[in-house]
């Protein structure tokens, strides 16, 4: 048995009205340089994280989305994001931004993080997690 | 007597929209501001709740629409305003009430 756990860190919250989202990727990227196993689910307002094209340039904050993007290169390749919460709140796969890791075991080839899942795979995906932070 | 109703919190997670558009009278705005403008987005639950409110007024916040990538998916009917736009619609009424 290897010390490696898997980590599934959930987000529910919208980006910028708490600093919940922030907070979570800060700790998502601690988790990863640890070389755990790392998954990350959005649902409920978590989804709102994922949509793209923020120009926070009026509100004076940083626009952390770009991090976001490059949790590939931390070997992030499970991102599962909740289809019933997309729907409630008109929303689609197209109007997420876009998440890549490059597939050691198919030559590197560039695959898409995301998968959408449905509620109750959402639910086994906690259930089967060693540990859960909650974002 | 108009009032400026404002709200700073996501439909999903709250109720304060709800409550606040039980509240609302003839002539009175809505602004949308910080987490509240999820609440337009075309299509999401929410938009059906904006969508029935009758002789109101419904703004949304143009920085915290931007910041959260909403630009081009508000629903019709939505008037977005800049900050300057939301000092007018404070002067314009007679008082605020913030549903926070």
């Amino acid at each position: 048995m290897s010390d490696v756990k898997n980590f599934l860190y959930v987000n529910r919250k919208a980006p910028h009205g708490t600093i919940y989202a922030l907070e979570s990727l800060e700790v998502v990227l601690i988790g990863a340089a640890f070389e755990q196993d790392v998954a990350l689910a959005f649902l409920d307002d978590g989804v709102f994280q994922l949509v793209k094209g923020w120009d926070t340039s009026e509100l004076g904050v940083k626009n952390f989305q770009p991090a976001y993007t490059a949790l590939g290169d931390y070997d992030i390749s499970k991102v599962y994001v909740e289809r019933e919460s997309l729907e409630e709140r008109g929303l689609t796969e197209d109007d997420l931004i876009e998440m890549t890791y490059e597939d050691e075991e198919d030559d590197w080839a560039e695959k898409s993080s995301i998968r959408i899942v449905s509620r109750e795979e959402m639910a086994q995906i906690m259930r089967d997690a060693d540990v859960i932070l909650s974002f | 007597m108009a009032l400026l109703h404002t709200v700073n919190k996501s439909p999903y997670q709250c109720n304060t929209l709800e409550s606040c558009l039980q509240h609302v009278g003839e002539g009175d705005v809505v602004l949308l501001i910080e987490d509240g403008v999820y609440a337009a987005v075309k299509g999401g639950k929410a938009s059906e709740m904006l969508a029935q409110a009758q002789g109101v007024k419904i703004c949304a916040l143009s920085a915290d629409v931007k910041a959260r990538g909403l630009t081009g998916k508000l629903m019709d009917g939505i008037e977005v305003v800049d900050y300057g736009g939301f000092v007018d619609l404070v002067v314009e009424t007679d008082k605020t009430q913030a549903w926070l």
